[in-house]
Parts: C-alpha cells; sequence; structure tokens
C-alpha cells in the first residue's frame, strides 16, 4: 500500500515537473533552440541575396572594347563655315558642323529610336532612314517621329590644337544646354 | 532445333535481358495497357486516358499543340544550327550563309526554324484566342491562364533574341531599336523618368546590361545568342511544366462549358 501510493507521489510530482516545463517553454520555445533557428535561417536567406546581387553584377561589365568616347577630329582650320564633316560618321557616329558663330558636334543618333540618320548636302537636312524624321543643320527635329532635337556633344580644344570631342557628355536643346559654353566651340 | 510449339520472339521475351527492359509484356487489356502507361517514364507524361471532347478540334483548335509541336521543331533545329553558327561579329552571318549554300540539308534546317519560329508566335495568339472564346480562363484555371501569359510573353523575347543572331539589318536594326526602347525605361534605363536621378548613365542602365557594353557589339551578340539557346529556353520550359501539369490537374483539357 504505502509503494503504490509513493508512487502516485511520484507520478504526480513528476507531471507538475512537466506541466511547468510545457509552461516555461510555451513562453519561449527553447530560446536557446530559436535564437540558433532564426540565425541560421538568417544565414541562408543572407546567402542567398549575396548570391543574387552577384548575379546581378555578374552582367555589368568592368572593361569594355568599345572606341574611346574621346577622339579628336582635326584642326578648326580644315572646316569650312557652313560645312558638315561626315567622314567621322562611321567610326565614331559624330557629325561635326561649323557654323559662323562656332564649331559644334552632333551625335549620330536619331533621336525617335536610335537609328542612324544620313546628311544630305542637297537638302541641308539629316534625315533618318528608318522612320523618317529629318533634322535641321542645326540638329532641330522637324518633321517625323523625332520627339527632340539631335544632342550636341562636349566639345574643345586639345594642347595640340585639335577639335577634342567628348561623346560622354551630352548636351540637349529642349533643355537649354546647348547655351552651354563647352556644348560648342567659338573659334 | 527451335520448338515448334514457341517461336524465337517468345523465347526472347522469356530471357531476364528483356524482362528487365520491358516488364509488363503485350497482353492486350485495358489493365495492362494503363499499367504499360503508368509505368514508362516517357509515356507517363502523358495522361493514361484523355475525355473525347479532348480532340474535338471545333473546340480545341489544337493550337496549345501544334504550338508545343512547332516549339519541339525549333529545339531540334536549333541544336542543328548550333553545329555551324559562331556566335561573334566575324563570324555569325557568314556562318547563316554556309548554313544556307555549303551544308547539307543545311537550308532546310535554316528555313524550318525561321518558319517554326515566325509560326510559333502566330500559333500562340491563335491558342491564346481559344482559351478566351471558350472561356478556359475562367475558374479554377485562372492561374494557368497567368502561366500562359507568361508563356506568351517569353515566346515573343526567344523570337527577339533570335532575330539579332544572323547579324543581318533586319536583326542589327531590330535590337538597337528594342535596345533604345529599354533605354527610355523609367527608374532603370538612362533616358526615361527617375533613370538619371537614380545615377544611371548609359554605362550602368538596364540597356548596358542587355547589351554588355553601351554599343551594339559583339557581346551584344553572344548575350542575345546565351539568352536565345539556354536562358530563356530553360525558364520557358519550367513554365511549360506547370502549365501542362495545370491542365492534367484540371481533369484534361477544359471540355465545352
Amino acid at each position: 500500500m504505502a509503494e503504490i501510493s509513493s508512487r502516485r507521489e511520484e507520478a504526480s510530482a513528476a507531471e507538475e515537473t512537466a506541466g511547468r516545463d510545457v509552461k516555461a517553454a510555451e513562453s519561449c520555445l527553447s530560446c536557446r533552440r530559436q535564437f540558433l533557428r532564426r540565425t541560421g535561417w538568417f544565414g541562408v536567406y543572407a546567402a542567398l541575396a549575396g548570391m543574387a546581387a552577384c548575379l546581378l553584377r555578374f552582367f555589368f561589365p568592368r572593361v569594355l572594347f568599345e572606341a574611346s568616347p574621346i577622339f579628336k577630329a582635326g584642326l578648326p582650320e580644315n572646316y569650312g563655315v557652313g560645312h558638315v564633316e561626315t567622314k567621322y560618321k562611321a567610326e565614331y557616329g559624330v557629325w561635326i558642323v561649323r557654323e559662323a558663330d562656332g564649331i559644334y558636334a552632333l551625335l549620330a543618333v536619331c533621336t525617335h529610336l536610335g537609328c542612324t540618320p544620313v546628311w544630305f548636302e542637297g537638302d541641308d537636312r539629316f534625315k533618318c532612314p528608318c522612320h523618317g524624321s529629318t533634322f535641321t543643320r542645326e540638329g532641330v527635329n522637324y518633321e517625323g517621329p523625332a520627339p527632340r532635337p539631335l544632342e550636341r556633344l562636349k566639345i574643345d580644344l586639345a594642347e595640340d590644337g585639335q577639335i577634342r570631342i567628348d561623346k560622354r557628355k551630352r548636351f540637349r536643346l529642349e533643355k537649354g544646354e546647348w547655351e552651354d559654353p563647352a556644348a560648342v566651340l567659338r573659334v | 532445333m527451335d520448338d515448334k510449339k514457341t517461336s524465337v520472339s517468345e523465347k526472347v521475351q522469356e530471357t531476364q535481358v528483356f524482362k528487365s527492359v520491358f516488364r509488363h509484356g503485350f497482353e492486350d487489356t485495358v489493365r495492362n495497357r494503363v499499367l504499360k502507361v503508368m509505368s514508362n517514364v516517357f509515356l507517363h507524361l502523358h495522361p493514361a486516358r484523355i475525355a473525347l471532347h479532348g480532340i474535338k478540334i471545333r473546340h480545341t483548335w489544337c493550337m496549345g499543340g501544334i504550338t508545343f509541336f512547332l516549339f519541339l521543331i525549333l529545339t531540334l533545329t536549333g541544336v542543328l544550327l548550333m553545329f555551324y553558327y559562331h556566335p561573334d561579329k566575324a563570324n555569325a552571318y557568314n556562318d547563316m550563309k554556309y548554313l544556307e549554300h555549303d551544308v547539307p540539308f543545311g537550308i532546310i534546317m535554316r528555313n524550318m526554324h525561321r518558319w517554326a519560329a515566325h509560326l510559333m508566335v502566330i500559333t500562340v495568339w491563335l491558342h491564346m484566342f481559344r482559351v478566351v472564346m471558350t472561356g478556359s480562363y475562367r475558374a479554377p484555371r485562372e492561374f494557368n491562364w497567368v502561366v500562359g501569359v507568361v508563356l506568351l510573353t517569353l515566346t515573343l523575347l526567344l523570337s527577339f533574341t533570335g532575330y539579332l543572331l544572323p547579324d543581318d539589318q533586319l536583326g542589327f536594326w531590330a535590337v538597337t531599336v528594342g535596345t533604345n526602347m529599354a533605354r527610355a525605361t523609367p527608374v532603370v534605363g538612362h533616358e526615361g523618368p527617375l533613370g538619371e536621378e537614380l545615377g544611371m548613365t548609359a554605362y550602368n542602365d538596364v540597356r548596358f546590361a542587355l547589351l554588355g557594353g553601351s554599343e551594339v557589339g559583339g557581346n551584344a551578340l553572344l548575350r542575345a545568342y546565351v539568352w536565345h539557346c539556354i536562358g530563356i529556353p530553360v525558364v520557358f520550359t519550367l513554365f511549360l511544366i506547370v502549365h501542362f501539369w495545370r491542365v492534367r490537374k484540371d481533369g484534361g483539357i477544359s471540355g465545352p462549358l
């Protein structure tokens, strides 16, 4: 009788401690395990995010084997007033135009969808073969689907006196940038 | 001497090698037919049975099936073309000409590939129209419709990237125009709204990533080639698997309402 009752007491005591453990567990699912789990998953997601970032960066090469965006175009004396020079179009995609008040460089990319227009000396116009956009000698669009004028490029004199053009810097008329002194070479 | 009661073929069918390969014999009962379909990895991709309305051309137009068939033709002819095509500026156009003139049956492979590509774009639109006409986008098939639209987009992208590969006038200007549209995209394009404010230039925007440079050159050709042959087909296949799976799970091709 005594053994049975003591066993009953042990069982109920064990139940109580088990009950206390369960209550403690409900407030923090074994805090250590929760911490480890969260840290582990954080590490997994961080690693995946890092890999995704690396994958995205992979598509942007650091070194390009394209023609240099800066090139020299001879001496200003070789350009007559009112002349549109087309010999740099094939390699650099640029026309060089001399007006009475200065020399400027036009980017040979149609502002509609990027085709290469053609200079027609007889019509005094740049015309794009793709969709018929037409530009004046200044580069202003006045016909066809082109929404804005051709872009002018940074132009200055190099140390040796040659005209130097930097294609990386663009100037747009609609933003008033043709007034910028870097957009035209006064000679 | 052969036993006259059992022929050679019957004896072969009794061998362990044969039984290892063909597990269910040739008994022509319904049960055995289903058993053979279910236990074959290639056949089990199809349902063991289809409903009669599944072959009702007036309802289905069979356009989905034709589109898939064209995709298989494009894959096969595409792989064959890859044996003779170098994806660089010096060779691309000449390789296309070489395939047409000097490779035995090369002109058939090239033309089949081009025709199948154009036709697949047409049939995928017709398939879409059919699904609209028969209301097969309605519950519970809404998700499969979305998957289908994604497949349509991927088909057009495959068409676009493939168009550039011959490096002819059509392809070159097509990719020039397409990527110039990309540079006008908001946020990610350097000429689009919010692009410049976010620091996008011609050397780091989405157009740069698509072309692998600032101009349509050798990098652009190679990237189009990789997207066309591997990148997009892998994604396409994944969505196609889901698309077919969904049709299966919804009880086969949708019948008349």
